[in-house]
């Protein structure tokens, strides 16, 4: 046999690497409630092949794949099912985006300019006739609330303490996303108390986009690559500093380290290994003996972890809940790994809204029966979903170390 | 086929291949009652055993020029009246740094004496029409080829035959002739599947058994001299390539890369074997080699693309009568008149020829049958479109849902014959096999319109079991939904089941590795493993035919 030929044992194509063994199916958070939707395995590398003969072999219902990336979490032969999907959604698909999927997939441009007139957002976003409006004629189910946005940015307060962080001798850049940024910056603002109380300053990237996660999801691929490269290039700056770049989005990190090369064609070889979340980061210091955390005595909390979809797929889920097993005075419940339904901006869709929560039932129940006094979780939008769904607060396990954390002891081990 | 046969037929057509169907097509277009006989299944033959290639005639084109206008003048025919069999890829002739430039002068020049548009193309140009070829290509030419799937030919010939009042017998086998007073008056009969042995009487018989000719004219006494040439080929697991890629060359081996459907196939080796084996042929690692070695050459990317299984046909090659060792081989259209040759009237032989200029042979024969039975009716196959292929199918936008893109793989299978499967519930649409989407409402439609009665019929009627998973997660679901359609009984199916997995096996060996290995285990555990399908047949266990 030729030198080359068929040696690899192992097709070159992804797609054809399928055993067909189906369980990626099983595994599906939509084919476990959507009848209509082909499911992970035929959507993927079934199609794929019949999508090579012509463009009529593009369904259109892969747009109900919430690339959640169970499917590939699932699968033993290592086929990237969901990117399949992704992929060819992004090659096929001829929905052009309308104002709503715009909407939802600006984060970044639609967070600007919510947050400068906060509070009128938030008080009219929580009408019932703005809700109305917004389901009837925009298609976002009235049911949901947008997330707060707070009237300071993360960015602004940051600029105002930015001095203070120069103070210290080593430094790890924070990529914030748009969530810590323009809606919730306490949680920016923990992670900033914990690495200041570790010895590290903060520094942020010279520029931040939005990781573009909603941009893919939305058809809006292009935009998603441009803001990448942006991202990149600031992060390969840090990296050229010797700094790692944490963050505390793990949909943000996934979307940066994975699917920018997989989706966008982004090379991010160079940048991928020194991008990770806060929390891996924390627990390998620890585990390393590089860091030391000290907690509080009296700190109580009984807390239900919720695996994020892109937790399970980042193979991250052990590293967060570790940090939080080293609170003393914690219990930690993990709850059974499902996914909750939300996906980004997915169950904001009014025409996604009834399944979402159906997929996301399982999860609800769980919380509902453990009843934790806050369920935590990697993942801003599964937060949303979980207070929306249960009534029960989420947490960040950054926020919950930065709240259990005993500060001045920690500074002074790791002095 | 539960069909009630008459007592006496103006022909007997014998072979289920291209060339049977077509000619019982054209004899029933004429008016004549016809009964095609097979002795397995509908396209087991070299029929089912080729390229699926609807050649422009240019590889012909230098060497063989009656060929070559035979091939263009079919191929332009069959685009308008099989319209849902071909696609329309079109192909190159490409010149590698090793093979001689100037041969594509002559090359071009050939294909234009023949009447095949030739375009020489630019090195850039080809690699942008056709991505996979192989980048390091000095020259390409751009010719009419096609791709044809041979089975949904054969069937379509077969359907539009019995809509003419043909009748066919599948699983009977042409054991005998009936000759009174020197001349043919029918054939004897045996029912493959119980041993049963009848006559039927006809007024002609038409042997169009391809290969299996040479036995069937043994049966009558007369003599034609063939040569079996097996011919191996590989199928990948998808396209590779989107057009019919060919080495600008003298024809040799493994040279046609052919895009069919959902794969790409890659052939042939050509080697003279023993009738002994025709039945049951087998791919060796050294074809494997030949055909992986020289496919490369075509498309870098095969080096590294799963293959599904390995094939091989028989071309039935005719000796002329005045050479009776083989050396000058004919690969032309052969028709023999045994009352002018052999005194022996009542029998004609069709054969050689290529499964693309089937309905040219079928003429041939037809006329023949025609002057001996004094039917004067003129040929209207080259303008009367098959069934399936009386307009277009419209495509061109995406699906909106999964319903919708079944339907588009229907109608690449049975054309606007599609209208017939039910999908009107949940039930007919649900999928028996995912990797090429046959629904249960299509498996339906094939037993009660193209004549499928186990699982081996119903793969070469709707590919069900020719995807990836070669059956795996098909065939068990398949034999259920025979059992409830075509009422078969579950012991008899069990047995079909095991014979089509073996069938299925037989072609995955000869490249078992890699993935198609793995997938092969996991297919052995599921119906060996799980549903104990060797313990269940025995040793009854056969290879499907």
């Amino acid at each position: 046999m030729a030198d080359e030929t068929q040696i690899e044992s192992k097709s070159a194509f992804n797609f054809e690497q399928c055993l067909k063994c189906s369980i990626c199916t099983v595994y599906c958070p939509v084919s476990a409630v959507e009848p209509d939707y082909p499911g992970p395995k035929q959507s993927g590398p079934d199609n794929e092949r019949y999508r090579l003969k012509g463009m009529e072999f593009f369904n259109e219902s892969l747009k109900l794949c919430l690339n959640c990336k169970r499917c590939e979490v699932a699968c033993p032969h290592d086929v990237k099912v969901g990117d399949i999907i992704q992929a060819a959604r992004i090659r096929y698909s001829t929905h052009t985006p309308g104002l709503r999927d715009r909407m939802l997939a600006n984060t970044d441009f639609v967070g600007t300019l919510a947050h400068n007139f906060a509070p009128l957002t938030n008080f009219a976003l929580r009408l019932a006739p703005v809700k109305a409006v917004l389901h009837g004629v925009m298609g976002i189910d009235r049911h949901r609330t947008f997330p707060a946005y707070s009237f300071h940015t993360f960015e602004q307060w940051y600029r105002r303490h930015e001095a203070e962080q120069q103070r210290f001798g080593r430094f790890v850049t924070y990529f914030h996303g748009c969530y810590a940024n323009y809606n919730y910056p306490q949680l920016a603002k923990d992670l900033v108390k914990i690495m200041n109380a570790c010895g590290y300053g903060v520094h942020l990237l010279e520029k931040e986009k939005c990781c573009g996660v909603a941009l893919i999801a939305n058809g809006l691929s292009k935009q998603a690559r441009r803001q990448g490269e942006v991202n990149m290039a600031s992060m390969r700056k840090a990296v050229a500093k010797g700094e790692p770049v944490l963050t505390t989005s793990s949909t943000c990190t996934f979307t940066m380290r994975d699917e920018y090369s997989h989706l966008l064609g982004i090379d991010n070889g160079d940048v991928r290994d020194s991008l990770t979340l806060a929390t891996r980061w924390l627990y390998r210091m620890v585990e390393d003996g590089q860091l030391k955390l000290a907690f509080r005595r009296d700190f109580k909390m009984k807390t239900a972890y919720h695996s994020a979809c892109h937790m399970e797929r980042l193979g991250w889920i052990p590293y967060s809940t570790g940090l939080l097993k080293m609170i003393p005075g914690l219990e930690l419940v993990m709850l059974e790994s499902q996914c909750c339904g939300i996906a980004g901006t997915y169950g904001f869709k009014k025409e996604n809204y009834e399944r979402s929560q159906k997929i996301g039932s399982g999860v609800f129940r769980q919380i509902e029966e453990v009843a934790p006094d806050c369920v935590s979780t990697d993942c801003e939008t599964c937060k949303w979903q979980i207070e929306m769904s249960t009534g029960c607060g989420v947490k960040n396990p950054i926020s919950i170390v930065a709240e259990a954390l005993d500060v001045e002891e920690t500074r002074r081990m790791n002095a | 086929m539960d069909m009630d046969i008459l007592k006496e037929y103006d022909v007997v057509v014998v072979g289920g291949g291209i060339t049977g169907a077509g000619t019982a097509r054209d004899c029933a277009m004429r008016g004549l009652k016809v009964l095609l006989v097979e002795k397995y299944d509908l396209t087991n033959g070299a029929t089912g055993r080729n390229h699926g290639l609807l050649h422009s005639g240019a590889r012909y084109a230098v060497t063989d020029p009656e060929s070559a206008s035979e091939c263009i003048k079919e191929n332009m025919i069959l685009r308008k009246i099989a319209r849902h069999c071909v696609d329309e890829t079109d192909g190159l002739f490409i010149t590698l740094p090793e093979d001689d430039l100037a041969y594509q002068a002559t090359f071009v020049a050939s294909c234009r004496k023949a009447g095949i548009r030739a375009d020489i193309i630019s090195p850039e140009e080809a690699r942008r029409l056709e991505p996979a070829v192989n980048p390091s290509l000095i020259g390409a030419v751009r010719v009419p080829d096609a791709s044809v799937d041979p089975f949904r030919l054969t069937t379509a010939n077969v359907i539009d035959a019995r809509r003419h009042g043909a009748d066919m017998l599948t699983y009977h086998e042409a054991v005998g002739f009936v000759v009174e007073s020197g001349c043919v008056r029918g054939v004897r009969l045996r029912d493959n599947h119980t041993g049963d042995t009848f006559e039927v009487r006809s007024r002609m018989v038409v042997n169009a058994a391809g290969i299996w000719g040479h036995l069937v004219a043994r049966l009558a006494g007369v003599t034609v001299n063939m040569f079996p040439a097996k011919g191996t080929l590989l199928v990948f697991g998808h396209r590779v390539n989107g057009m019919v890629v060919n080495r600008c060359r003298r024809p040799a081996n493994a040279d046609i890369l052919v895009p069919d459907d959902t794969v790409c196939v890659i052939g042939t080796t050509s080697d003279r074997v023993s009738f002994d084996t025709i039945d049951h042929l087998k791919a060796t690692p050294e074809e494997v080699d030949v055909l992986l070695r020289e496919g490369e050459k075509l498309a870098p990317a095969l080096a590294k693309t799963r293959i599904l299984r390995a094939y091989a046909g028989v071309r039935p090659l005719v000796a002329a009568d005045n050479d009776p060792s083989g050396r000058s081989i004919s690969r032309g259209i052969v028709l023999l008149d045994h009352e002018m040759r052999d005194g022996l009237a009542g029998l004609i032989t069709i054969t050689g020829g290529k499964m693309m200029t089937y309905r040219m042979m079928a003429q041939l024969a037809t006329d023949l049958v025609c002057r001996k039975l004094g039917v004067d009716k003129p040929c209207l196959t080259a303008v009367t479109p098959l069934p399936g292929s009386e307009k277009p199918v419209a495509a061109g936008h995406t699906s909106r849902r999964a319903t919708e893109y079944s339907t588009h793989a229907q109608e690449g299978r049975h054309g606007t014959m599609t209208r017939l499967i039910d999908a009107g519930s949940v039930e007919t649409r649900a999928l028996v096999c995912e990797c090429e989407d046959v629904t249960v409402g299509e498996v339906k439609f094939a037993v009660d319109k193209l004549h499928v009665r186990n699982l081996i019929n119903l793969r070469r009627r709707t590919r069900m079991g020719m995807g990836t998973c070669q059956g795996e997660l098909c065939a068990c679901r398949g034999a259920n939904v025979l059992c409830q359609v075509a009422r078969t009984e579950p012991r008899a199916a069990e047995h079909d089941l095991a014979a089509f997995m073996a069938e299925r096996w037989k072609g995955a060996r000869p490249v078992a590795w890699g993935d198609t290995l793995g997938e092969a285990q996991l297919t052995a555990t599921i119906y060996e493993g799980l549903c104990g399908l060797n313990r269940l047949c025995g040793d009854d266990k056969k290879i499907a035919l």
